[in-house]
């Protein structure tokens, strides 16, 4: 016979408060506020899905969405080779194997709008190292003003602030090969290109493949560090979806389509971590 | 298939080594016969895989040579050294199907598909591996795993030999019989010369046809498995194969007598004066008898019996003799009296120990 204790449902208490203060609650608010409208006078009117309607089909949407994707799968396509390339060569014994792993590990314990000030400060033609050794060797170089120099401007620093995170990780996939591979690999005559396509990518897929959710999901939450250096422009050419969602709901204070706007961004994330961590699990199982 | 000669063969990991301490590997001067089953047994850390290593050419040694026949092969790498060698832990490549494994040895070399396809054929029909040759090498068991590390060492037609680092280590116990009779079997076949590396003294016996102890870093003794049972040359040899060990009990020698605590034991050989600062003498308790003290006469050890072991085919009765321990086993359907309380050793077989290594007599 089973004996029912109801107590135990207090003991859970505590965590379901937490939850419903930490998640559920913030998210219902902004559901509450993406099906209303409002005029002020803390009174508000049943809009349906108009909101979601307006923001699905708005062209302001859709490049604010378009910049995201291309701001992505660029950080994605130099970041990913690029950490694994690192991971590769990094010493793995001696002082050169600490001391790489405290450098690797520097640009990922700044803050993200300090990483935004250095970069803003680095690029100016000015005063800024960067932008004034390019002024000096006479290339024209200014993220204020030119669009492809904006864009440069903020691939190039998430590819400083975040390739450690894909290389500390493809490091430490590496690190768990067993030295019996390398040798086996090496009594079957395997080139290194064969050692790293049939052994190290292997074992290092599920990492990367963590690696490559944190990327994508970070890079498309991304706001701080676009925002302190361009601050979306020139013109909106690097207002970014999140940006482009501040700017919405507290600069023009739209609360209901930046409400519907938040839902919309939330669920593509969403969505796509799922597909692609699909898609990515299944390869691996292939044939098993 | 090749000879392999160590010549004045030494390794230490330390870049200056200062004395026989720093060595793993101490001065090994060997020749392994072409075509012969060896096992090499010992402790951890007693310098076997440094040794097998070495041989494979994964490891540079600091001292000596190694030859294949007559070839140098010291500072040639492991790729072109016509080595196969089977790890501890089963290493197969985990994207690739079973036949891509196989395979993956020879598409190295160059070889054409038709003779991949030929060869990778032939083996895995040999290995049993015929019907799995499609799937993924990662699903397979640690045992079919192992048997496709062994596979791609037997596709390469010009293996020098093959090498085996303790390869049953994570093979379920009922398999490990069944893949070291297929390896007798390769072996009778293909006539490679086989090193098998482990601690496990049944799977070296039943594996091999000669058997190297290493300890310490140095090769005390290869033989037989019957020389090493009946002459060990080593006390530590006496203690390693068998089960119990060795008896191995402190003496003093006189001619053709060995004195332990003031008690006699006559020995098949005289011995002169021997050297060495302990001098000790061994028996294995296969060649010792537990007898009543009437039977015993004048002669045999007076022991006091602590407990009889049934072990299924023979007992093993562990007495003390002065505060020494000393094993006697009796052999199934021998009785043995309450009151037995001598041990009596088979002359023929007491070895004599200086400083752990066997001294030999002159007939008496």
């Amino acid at each position: 016979m089973r004996t029912w204790n109801n107590k135990a449902w207090f003991m859970v208490i505590p965590v379901v408060i937490l939850v419903a203060f930490s998640a559920v609650i913030p998210l219902m608010t902004v559901v509450n506020y993406s099906v209303q409208d409002t005029f002020g006078n803390n009174q508000f009117f049943w809009a349906g899905l108009e909101w979601f309607n307006e923001i699905v089909n708005s062209e302001r949407f859709h490049d604010a969405l378009g910049r995201q994707f291309l701001f992505t799968f660029l950080i994605l396509a130099i970041e990913m080779p690029l950490g694994v390339f690192i991971a590769l060569h990094m010493p793995t014994k001696g002082w050169g194997r600490p001391a790489s792993l405290v450098l690797m590990s520097l640009p990922l314990l700044i803050p993200w709008n300090v990483v935004g000030t250095i970069w803003q400060i680095f690029g100016r033609s000015d005063i800024g190292l960067l932008g004034h050794v390019l002024q000096l060797l006479g290339i024209e170089y200014n993220y204020t003003q030119n669009t492809l120099d904006a864009w440069m401007t903020i691939i190039v620093m998430d590819v400083w602030h975040w390739t450690s995170l894909v290389a500390l990780l493809a490091y430490a996939g590496l690190q768990s090969i067993p030295q019996a591979y390398y040798q086996a690999a090496r009594i079957d005559g395997a080139s290194h290109w064969a050692v790293f396509r049939y052994i190290q990518l292997p074992k290092m897929s599920s990492v990367l493949l963590i690696a490559f959710l944190l990327r994508f999901m970070d890079s498309f939450m991304i706001y701080t560090e676009p925002f302190v250096v361009t601050g979306g422009g020139p013109g909106n050419s690097t207002t970014l979806l999140s940006i482009d969602l501040v700017k919405m709901a507290i600069g023009q204070f739209d609360l209901g389509p930046a409400a519907a706007f938040s839902l919309v961004y939330f669920l593509i994330i969403l969505l796509l971590s799922w597909v692609f961590y699909t898609v990515m699990t299944n390869i691996e199982k292939q044939g098993d | 298939m090749a000879a392999i000669h160590l010549k004045q063969l030494a390794h230490s990991y330390l870049p200056h080594p200062a004395g026989p301490r720093d060595y793993a590997l101490k001065r090994i001067d060997h020749v392994w016969e072409d075509g012969r089953a060896y096992a090499l047994l010992g402790p951890s850390g007693c310098g076997k895989t440094t040794l097998l290593n070495i041989i494979s050419g994964l490891l540079q040694p600091s001292e000596g040579q190694v030859c294949f026949d007559e070839e140098d092969v010291t500072n040639l790498p492991t790729e072109l050294r016509r080595i196969a060698q089977v790890f501890q832990f089963p290493v197969v490549y985990d994207t690739m199907s079973v036949y891509d494994n196989l395979a993956f040895p020879l598409r190295n070399h160059g070889h054409s598909e038709s003779v991949v396809r030929e060869r990778v054929l032939r083996i895995a029909k040999m290995l049993d591996l015929s019907a799995v040759l499609k799937q993924k090498a990662r699903g397979l068991t640690a045992d079919a795993k192992q048997t496709i590390s062994l596979g791609r060492g037997l596709v390469r037609e010009n293996v020098a030999a093959i090498l085996f680092d303790e390869p049953l280590t994570v093979i379920d116990p009922h398999l490990k019989h069944k893949l070291r009779m297929q390896l007798k079997r390769l072996h009778r076949q293909f006539n490679h010369t086989m090193i098998y590396v482990t601690h496990d003294q049944t799977e070296a016996l039943s594996f091999a046809d000669r058997v190297v102890v290493m300890y310490d870093g140095d090769v005390v003794q290869m033989g037989t498995p019957q020389e090493l049972f009946e002459r060990p040359a080593h006390t530590f040899v006496g203690y390693f194969i068998g089960s119990p060990g060795m008896n191995v009990l402190d003496a003093r020698i006189e001619g053709n007598l060995a004195y332990v605590d003031g008690r006699s034991i006559p020995l098949a050989q005289g011995y002169d004066a021997i050297a060495g600062e302990t001098v000790e003498i061994g028996v294995r308790p296969e060649f010792a008898r537990l007898v009543r003290k009437e039977d015993a006469g004048e002669q045999g050890l007076p022991v006091t019996v602590k407990r009889i072991e049934d072990i299924g085919r023979f007992k093993i009765a562990r007495t003390e003799f002065f505060g020494r321990e000393l094993n006697v086993v009796i052999p199934e359907g021998t009785a043995v009296s309450d009151r037995a309380n001598r041990v009596l050793f088979d002359a023929q077989h007491v070895n004599v120990y200086a400083d752990g290594w066997i001294v030999e007599g002159e007939a008496a």
